[in-house]
C-alpha cells in the first residue's frame, strides 16, 4: 500500500485549512486518525459498551473482552512478556507520573539521585522534580552534544551508588534523535539501576521490543500512534509493579475493602483505579493493528526517506539552521531561520495551509541548551507524502521572503 | 488634539478592507512591524515584559502632558506588527479614554479569528496591560 493510499484512509487529511488543502506536518504532537479507528470507537459505543470487569451479564463481558483484547495487542506491539505488565493510563504523562510517584515513594530517600537527559520533554522532567522535592532527592541531567546526542561518557560517569533510577526518552520529540537506548539501559543495569523509557516518539516510528531493550518501564501515548487521545500505555516489569505502592485508589484496583484495611487487586488492575477509558483502549488496539498491517519496517523506511529529502532541501535555504543533527533520527525536523522568529514562520505557514509546530515543544531546557527562543518543527506520519515536503519548502521560502 | 480612538479604528478597518487575503494582510502587518519605532533598550527588562505571549514582548507607557505614549518591541516581527496596530489606536490618548476604549477593530479586521489561540491570548494580555497603564497613569495624575 502506498503512502497516498494510506492517506485516503484519514478523513481529516482531505480537508482544508485557511482555504488551502491541509498539509499536516505536526504528527509528532498528535497524529491524525484513520477511519478504521474512528469507526471502532463509535462502533464500540453503538454495540458493545458496558462497564468492564464488573457485570455478570453478556454486554459487560463483551466490553471486558474488547478492553482486554487491546491489552493483548499492546503486549504484542511492544513484545512485553505478559499482559499483567501492561497498564492502561490516560497518556504517557500519567504513566511517568505514576512511576515517579510510586517508585519515588518506595525507593527514593534524601540525597538519592534521579538521572534524566537534557533532551527530555517536560513530562519526563517535572514529575521527577516533584518527587525529588518531596523526598529531598536530587535531579541530575546528562548533557547532550551540539548535534543533539546524549554524551555517553558523561552518562557513565554520572551513574553512582546514589542513582536510584534513570528516566530518558527513546526518541527526542524536538530533535528527532534516536537514543542508543539499549546501551543506556545495559549500562544502568550493570549498576542495578532501573530505567524508565519515554517511548512517545519511538512507538509511532520504530519497532519497540521492551524485552530486547530490557526496559524496566516503558511509556507511550495512544494519540501519537494513530489512536485516540486520553489513552496511554505503561509497561512495567512485574517485579517493580508488584513492589511499588498503588497510584490512585478506587474501584477495580482493590481486592477487599474494610474501613480498617484494604487489600489490592493483582496486576494490571492494581494500577487501574476507576472505570477506564474503554473506548480509548479499543481505539488504541485497532490503531496498533493498523500500524502492524502496514508494517513497522515500512513505516520506519518511509519516514527515513521523507527525513532525508526534507533535510537536504531545507539545508539549501539560506540562513536556515537545523537544530538536531544526530546521525540516527526519526521523521522530526526542527529548524530556525536567521533573522526570523519561529512564530513568524509558523503563522505564515498556517495561512498557506501548512500545519507545523512552533515554540519550545515542551522542552524549554533544550531550547536554552541551543540558545534559541524556539524552533519550527515539521514532523511526518505514515500518511505524509513527498508533495507535503515540497509544499513545506515552498512555504518556508515564501515566508522568509515576506519576513526579511 | 489627536484623532479619537474610534476615528483611528475606522481608519484601520478601511485600510484592511483593501486586502484580498490574509497573506496580503500579513504582508502589511509585517511592514508595520518593521517600521515601528524601537523601544528604548532600557525598557527591555522583566518589568516591561508581557506574559501570555509566546514571543517576547516589551511594553512601556509614559505620560506626556495629558496623554499616554506607548512604545513596545517584540522578537517576532508579526507580533510587533500587531502591537503597532494597538499602539496606533491607543497612543497619544488620554488615560481615561484608554481605560474605557472598546477595541472593536480587532474583530472587524478579523485579526482575532486569524490568530492562533496562543497569539490571541497574547493579544488579550497586551491589551489588558495597556489598559492597566491607562489606569495607573490616570491615578498618578489625580
Amino acid at each position: 500500500m502506498s503512502a497516498a493510499d494510506i492517506r485516503l484512509q484519514f478523513p481529516l487529511l482531505s480537508t482544508q485549512m485557511n482555504g488551502k488543502p491541509l498539509i499536516f506536518l505536526d504528527t509528532a504532537a498528535s497524529s491524525q486518525k484513520p477511519k478504521i479507528v474512528i469507526d471502532a470507537i463509535s462502533n464500540y459505543y453503538e454495540t458493545t459498551h458496558a462497564n468492564v470487569h464488573r457485570g455478570v451479564y453478556k454486554l459487560s463481558q463483551q466490553a471486558t473482552d474488547a478492553f482486554e483484547r487491546s491489552r493483548h495487542i499492546v503486549k504484542h506491539f511492544i513484545n512485553a512478556p505478559s499482559e499483567e505488565e501492561i497498564i492502561f493510563t490516560k497518556g504517557a504523562t500519567e504513566g511517568i507520573n505514576l512511576v515517579a510517584s510510586c517508585f519515588g515513594r518506595k525507593c527514593l530517600n534524601e540525597g538519592d539521585e534521579v538521572l534524566i537527559s537534557a533532551m527530555e520533554h517536560h513530562a519526563n522532567i517535572v514529575p521527577w522534580q516533584l518527587i525529588c522535592e518531596e523526598k529531598k532527592a536530587i535531579l541530575k541531567v546528562v548533557p547532550i552534544t551540539d548535534s543533539g546526542e546524549v554524551m555517553m561518557e558523561e552518562y557513565k560517569q554520572m551513574l553512582n551508588a546514589k542513582t536510584k533510577i534513570v528516566a530518558i526518552t527513546h526518541v527526542s520529540n524536538t530533535l528527532g534523535t534516536i537514543n542508543p537506548i539499549k546501551e543506556i539501559i545495559e549500562i544502568a543495569h550493570t549498576h542495578h539501576i532501573p530505567v524508565l523509557v519515554d517511548g512517545c516518539q519511538a512507538a509511532p516510528n520504530i519497532a519497540v521490543d521492551v524485552q530486547d531493550l530490557d526496559a524496566d518501564f516503558y511509556v507511550f501515548s495512544a494519540h501519537k500512534v494513530y489512536g485516540p487521545t486520553g489513552m496511554g500505555v505503561l509497561f512495567g516489569k512485574k517485579e517493580w509493579l508488584n513492589a511499588m505502592p498503588p497510584y490512585h485508589g478506587g474501584g477495580d484496583m482493590i481486592e477487599t475493602v474494610t474501613f480498617e484495611k484494604t487489600t489490592f487487586n493483582k496486576l494490571p488492575h492494581k494500577y487501574e483505579a476507576g472505570t477506564p477509558h474503554i473506548a480509548g483502549a479499543v481505539g488504541l488496539g485497532v490503531a496498533l493493528e493498523f500500524m502492524q498491517e502496514i508494517g513497522l519496517d515500512v513505516i520506519t523506511e518511509h519516514k527515513q526517506y521523507l527525513l532525508d529529502i526534507a533535510t537536504t532541501q531545507l539545508k539549501q535555504i539560506d540562513g536556515l539552521r537545523i537544530i538536531g543533527e544526530a546521525s540516527n533520527k526519526v521523521g522530526v525536523i526542527s529548524f530556525i531561520v536567521d533573522g526570523t522568529h519561529p512564530y513568524d514562520i509558523g503563522a505564515l505557514l498556517d495561512k498557506q495551509g501548512i500545519a507545523v509546530r512552533t515554540g519550545h515543544h515542551c522542552t524549554q531546557p533544550l531550547m536554552q541548551r541551543f540558545e534559541v527562543p524556539g524552533t519550527v518543527r515539521a514532523s511526518f506520519g505514515i500518511y505524509t507524502l513527498e508533495s507535503d515536503i515540497d509544499a513545506l519548502i515552498k512555504g518556508v521560502k515564501k515566508s522568509i521572503s515576506m519576513l526579511l | 488634539m489627536a484623532n479619537s480612538i474610534n476615528d483611528i479604528q475606522e481608519e484601520l478597518i478601511s485600510e484592511f478592507e483593501f486586502f484580498d487575503d490574509w497573506m496580503e494582510k500579513y504582508d502589511y502587518i509585517i511592514s508595520l512591524g518593521k517600521s515601528m519605532p524601537m523601544i528604548d533598550e532600557k525598557y527591555k527588562n522583566e518589568d516591561h515584559i508581557i506574559n501570555g505571549c509566546q514571543s517576547k514582548v516589551w511594553l512601556n507607557a509614559e505620560k506626556d502632558g495629558d496623554f499616554v505614549k506607548f512604545t513596545a518591541d517584540s522578537d517576532a516581527i508579526i507580533t510587533k506588527g500587531i502591537i503597532s496596530l494597538l499602539i496606533r489606536v491607543l497612543t497619544n490618548q488620554k488615560p481615561e479614554d484608554i481605560q474605557k476604549a472598546d477595541l472593536y477593530f480587532i474583530d472587524k479586521i478579523g485579526l482575532k479569528e486569524h490568530l492562533s489561540p496562543m497569539r490571541s491570548n497574547g493579544l488579550e494580555s497586551m491589551l489588558k496591560k495597556m489598559k492597566m497603564y491607562g489606569l495607573a497613569l490616570n491615578n498618578t495624575s489625580c
